[in-house]
């Protein structure tokens, strides 16, 4: 496959950044997309040049580190997928690909494609936990059955990667997937339900405060999220805010 | 020579862990507010072990080369985590998980350690779970349990193929907590560079801030590593990009000894290698050797035309298939440890049987599952007489609730519906059992410098079992450490803050600084990336599922001539003080260089089979591998003396007193 | 005493924080309490148009009940003094808050991308609530100057409040009278196209703004998709039957 890429290149946070042009040839189906863009690299290097600078880490789609706006969508045009498990063979001979970094006022671009994702683990800081301390000292396991559904429904939430594609797609740069996620987890569970008030009170107020955008309920995230996270934790973060705000 | 002491605990066995914690100094809590510790790497292991150092007290440095310590490798372990919780009520015990990890281990470690192990699993799940991780539930509302491999019975508890993510997740919140109480500075994005010791004693590192360049000096009274395992030294690995050896290697250089580093488990469960371009292995969990059938067809010829595509394997009938795992192994079949499945994998592609285009394929058939599940399906919905139909798809279902994310999974990267056509496997690089040797109290061989979790040699011997690498990070973070670390740190309560203006440091920081501007300076043509993947060769043919003298001593050769080309030829473009994640590979890859080295060493000194490291001059007639108890039966620790090839073994001997020594057999 | 005094600025810290805790609803305190406000005010505001329509409705088929509910939602008091004022103040709220919202969001992404492919994962409705809305607000302006403001005028500033004109009810004629420029029912019929979309888009995804997300959902959202597309199609119904009448 031969392909041409236009790529976004700025030095680092303060420098003005722009699209580049490089063209590539040899890519094969097989390839992913991140493997694609290492020969990229690897010829950039041979040629003297600096290569392109983006997150990446397991390429098994479960770190959550790769990112990458591909054609205008995070993690590109393939559904259920991290930038590292999209593969070549969604693309045609000839196309011309457009790679741009995460865009939000809360991920400030680090270099390239590369952005700072702090904010996520800022909101987790604000309530993402149940206090229970580590030293084990606690009942067993068994001791609080849990309904299968919201053990099932507290998983799904939890397999949020926190790669940040919901604000990358979302029109408003707004994180209320990624922090519902969280949220919802910990809501569907006994063990959570103690701090539940704090904690969507918590959480929300660090959300705004790192500039995130808010929801107008597009559905782009849940369209766009590699795991599948559903609208429907938004909601429950609504209810439990709402709930929250009237007890708080 | 033989290693320093090892504190292990007298008396009996199942009395140790707790006596030894009764025994051993405490530090009061108004001290620990005095003690500040460093814990390098932020997965299981680390992130449990800060989270809770934290919580008794002690002042806390994390540091991670990720954006964040949510993303550390641990996150893609699938399966699942033991614990000898009997639950389901087939007779498991702590002293069965100790028996099956023992013998899994094929008698290569200790025995003290595995038995704490399997007495802290049971806790483990409690932790979890009041930590909110969401684990499988049955109806009733309680834990569900699967069977892994090597095992006789279910003690393995999951959270579908997702167990390490939201086990990572939940020391990712208790970690999270204690940095909101401002008892952990993360600092993320910093990878640390070198061990600073002070009259003896690890006192502090020296860390590169990776956004900016910088580099840092950190201090503390006490040093925890908790980097993971180094099987990036085979290029190709289901590891992480990013994971390393830097961190142990520096420690290793500063005088930690370093244990059985040729223990490598190669996992059977993983995508074929596809092409050149290939940046990395992606496994499939071994849970689905719960359901999965392997097997290669029974005639050459079958094999030959599958290959070359004129034939598809489900125009094979049974008696056209070799389920060579059930027919050489009957008692455990498909559940056989890694190991044993991985190099029946090797010998039956090495025969001519292997199903992809290069030969190094086998298949992992689900469809007996899925009509087996299916026809269970249709009966409890009182459907008589079900077409296959109906019966697949009921199967189809069942199935994908059980691995339906690592069934996608494979989709994706391979594009082709494993529901429909069975999946094809072959072993890759996956787990080191080596590592930093460590005592009973994870202290390596400098005093205030612990491992802990996969960065440490100490409980899986020559092979793991499935599920219990997260165990064992665990056990290592919430319950061992933070007691062990206490004895040491009861010396320290009135040391005070620990200067950075040193000279050990001042020294340290410059050793650090020349390495990077060696590389950074280097007017070579190459990419770091070339020299990293001729090294995955050159341990992949002659240190990997199968060794040799012959094949080894030319690797030692060869790594070293390629590390001496490296220095002379890599060309790392940017700048020191930027982002520079070329600089950064080149580092790690340095380090890989030397250690590769070392590894090879230790498989040839080793001069029989055990567990994962398989010496073709020592095995069975039936091609098993073939122990030498009298002579071998030790951990071999390795002490740095400047190159890899003067490293000094030391010998830890192994004793098994509540264990009877036999050959391993899972037929 | 200094002791002391720390404790009672600390003490005063917390007071104040959990006034602001408590004061959360106050509407512009957090992005969750904006949106549901932006729910509420615009579910007020769909339930004020069915009540609209209903009156509207009955001017096709009987100009004596149009003119009798007419002339009494225009002259009793309670609507007037108290029901009047607060579907101003829900207007105007809703306009406010959306444009508040609109420019919070764009600000949430400060460097654009350079392609982005919003289709891909939402609706064109979703995305354009600021278009659709600036369209109906237009028309509000216009629906003012031709209706409210003449009314007001009438009722308060020449002070008639009989309704009547040449001794009949002047509100069907008045109404008929707007209708005969195709100019006007040209505009009516493209505010109540984008209505439909504003509606489509923010009348169903109100439900999940407010927290409501189960199983009853899908109904609810059908519903809310039925009203979209009814109503505004009934008004501009309503605006061609009485412009085709009249030019007969």
């Amino acid at each position: 496959m031969k392909l041409t890429l236009k790529i976004w290149r700025q030095k680092n946070a303060t420098a003005k950044g722009s699209m580049q042009t490089y063209p590539i040839d040899g890519i094969d189906g097989d390839m992913s997309f991140l493997e694609m863009l290492d020969v990229l690299n690897t010829e950039l290097i041979e040629k003297g040049e600096e290569p392109v600078v983006f997150d990446h880490d397991c390429r098994e789609g479960i770190c959550g580190a790769c990112s990458l706006q591909i054609n205008g969508e995070p993690h590109g045009p393939d559904r259920l997928v991290t930038t590292c498990q999209l593969h070549m063979r969604k693309f045609n001979d000839g196309d011309t690909i457009v790679i741009e970094p995460f865009r939000a006022k809360a991920f400030p671009v680090i270099k390239d494609l590369m952005v700072d994702r702090s904010a996520f683990d800022r909101i987790q800081q604000a309530g993402g936990y149940i206090s229970v301390n580590t030293s084990g000292n606690t009942i067993d396991a068994n001791a609080i059955p849990v309904e299968k559904e919201d053990a099932d429904a507290a998983f799904n939430a939890a397999t949020c990667i926190g790669c940040g594609a919901c604000v990358a797609a979302c029109k408003n740069a707004s994180a209320m997937l990624f922090t519902s996620a969280k949220v919802s987890q910990y809501a569907l569970l006994p063990q959570g339900r103690v701090e539940a008030t704090r904690r969507v009170l918590n959480m929300v107020e660090q959300m705004d405060k790192e500039g995130f955008g808010n929801c107008t309920n597009t559905g782009a995230c849940e369209v766009e999220c590699p795991k599948g996270i559903s609208l429907e934790n938004i909601a429950r973060m609504n209810r439990e805010y709402l709930t929250a705000s009237f007890k708080g | 020579m033989s290693v320093q002491d090892s504190k292990l605990p007298k008396g009996p066995l199942a009395e140790k862990w707790t006596k030894h914690k009764n025994e051993i100094n405490l530090v009061n809590p108004a001290n620990k507010r005095n003690i500040d510790v460093i814990v390098v790497g932020t997965g299981l292991a680390g992130g449990s072990a800060a989270a809770t150092l934290a919580e008794l007290g002690y002042n806390v440095k994390t540091f991670c080369y990720q954006d964040s310590p949510r993303r550390a490798h641990s996150i893609a372990a699938q399966g699942g985590i033991n614990a000898a919780k009997n639950y389901q009520g087939d007779g498991d015990s702590t002293y069965r998980l100790f028996y099956d990890t023992i013998k899994g281990g094929d008698y290569r470690s200790r025995e003290e350690n595995v038995y704490r192990l399997a007495e802290v699993s049971a806790n483990i799940i409690d932790q979890c779970v009041a930590q909110g991780v969401p684990f499988a539930r049955e109806y009733g509302g309680l834990l569900d349990n699967r069977s892994f491999g090597g095992v006789l019975v279910s003690r393995t508890f999951y959270a579908k193929g997702q167990t390490g993510q939201q086990l990572l997740l939940g020391a990712y919140s208790a970690m999270n907590r204690q940095i909101n109480r401002g008892k952990i500075q993360s600092y993320n994005r910093h990878e640390m560079l070198d061990l600073v010791v002070v009259g003896g004693k690890a006192r502090g590192i020296i860390a590169r801030d990776l956004v900016t360049g910088e580099i840092e000096r950190h201090s503390a009274h006490a040093v925890v590593i908790a980097t993971g395992g180094y099987g990036n030294v085979f290029f190709l690995s289901t590891n992480a990009m990013g994971s390393n050896v830097t961190a142990s290697w520096k420690i290793h250089k500063r005088g930690a000894y370093f244990a059985n580093p040729c223990y490598t488990q190669i996992h059977p469960t993983c995508i074929p290698v596809s092409g050149d371009h290939q940046s990395k292995l992606t496994l499939m969990s071994e849970s689905l050797r719960n359901d999965g059938r392997i097997w290669v067809p029974k005639k050459k010829e079958d094999a030959i035309a599958i290959r070359e595509g004129k034939k598809k394997p489900t125009e094979l009938s049974e008696e056209e298939r070799d389920y060579y795992l059930e027919r050489r192994y009957p008692s455990f079949g498909n559940l056989v440890p890694r190991d044993v499945a991985s190099r029946a994998a090797k010998e039956r592609c090495d025969a001519g049987f292997g199903v992809n285009k290069t030969g190094e394929a086998v298949y992992l058939d689900f469809s007996s599952a899925i009509m087996r599940y299916g026809k269970e399906q249709a009966a409890i919905q009182k459907i008589e007489n079900p077409s296959e139909e109906v019966i697949r798809g009921f199967g189809e279902k069942v199935v994908e609730n059980k691995y339906g994310n690592l069934f996608q999974m494979y989709e994706k990267i391979v594009d082709e519906n494993p529901y429909k056509t069975p999946m094809m496997i072959y072993p890759a690089v996956h787990y080191t059992m080596g590592g930093i040797w460590v005592d009973y109290n994870l202290q390596t061989t400098i005093p205030g410098c612990y491992a802990a979790g996969e960065a440490n040699f100490s409980d899986h011997g020559a092979n793991r079992l499935g599920a219990s690498a997260l165990m064992q990070g665990l056990a290592d973070g919430y319950f061992v450490l933070p007691y062990t670390i206490g004895d040491y740190l009861s010396h320290d309560i009135r040391t005070g803050a620990i200067s950075t203006d040193l000279p050990e440091f001042e020294e340290a920081e410059k050793n650090v600084r020349n390495q990077l501007e060696k590389l950074i300076n280097n007017n070579g043509t190459k990419s770091v990336d070339h020299f990293h993947k001729r090294l995955g060769k050159i341990m992949w043919n002659q240190v990997g599922m199968a060794r040799n003298e012959k094949g080894l001593t030319a690797a030692i050769a060869e790594i070293k001539s390629l590390r001496e080309e490296f220095y002379k030829e890599v060309r790392v473009p940017g700048e020191m003080n930027e982002m520079n994640p070329e600089l950064e590979k080149a580092m790690r890859v340095a380090d890989f260089l030397e250690l590769g080295e070392l590894f090879a060493k230790d498989a040839l000194h080793r001069n029989e089979s055990c567990g994962g490291h398989f010496r073709e001059e020592y095995q069975t007639e039936e091609g098993e591998a073939l122990r030498d108890d009298e002579n071998f039966m030790y951990v071999a620790a390795w002490e740095y003396k400047g190159e890899p090839s003067d490293a000094v073994l030391h010998k830890e001997h192994l004793e098994y007193d509540n264990i009877e020594v036999k050959t391993r057999s899972y037929k | 005493m200094g002791n002391f005094l720390a404790i009672a600025h600390l003490r005063r810290k917390f007071a104040i924080q959990n006034f602001e805790k408590k004061t959360i609803m106050g509407i512009n305190s957090s992005s969750i309490a904006r949106k549901v406000a932006m729910a509420l005010s615009g579910l007020f505001l769909v339930f004020f148009l069915a009540q609209h329509f209903t009156i509207n409705l009955t001017s096709v088929f009987s100009p004596d009940t149009f003119n009798e509910w007419s002339h009494f939602m225009g002259t009793n008091r309670l609507v007037q003094a108290l029901l009047q004022p607060i579907l101003i103040f829900g207007v105007i709220f809703h306009f406010v808050m959306g444009f508040i919202l609109e420019i919070k969001n764009r600000n949430a992404r400060n460097v654009k991308y350079a392609s982005y492919k919003g289709g891909a994962n939402a609706s064109w409705a979703s995305r354009n609530m600021i278009i659709s809305g600036i369209v109906v607000l237009a028309f509000l302006v216009l629906h003012f100057i031709d209706f409210w403001i003449p009314e007001i005028n009438t009722k308060y500033i020449v002070g008639d409040m009989s309704g009547m004109h040449d001794g009949e009810f002047r509100y069907y004629h008045e109404l008929q009278e707007k209708f005969v420029s195709p100019l006007r029912v040209g505009a009516y019929v493209l505010a109540f196209a984008l209505l439909a979309l504003h509606l489509w888009h923010g009348f169903a995804s109100s439900f999940q703004s407010v927290g409501f997300n189960n199983k009853y959902s899908k109904a609810l959202t059908k519903f809310a998709k039925v009203y979209a597309i009814v109503i505004p199609l009934g008004f501009i119904f309503i605006a061609l039957f009485h412009h085709l009448n009249h030019n007969h």
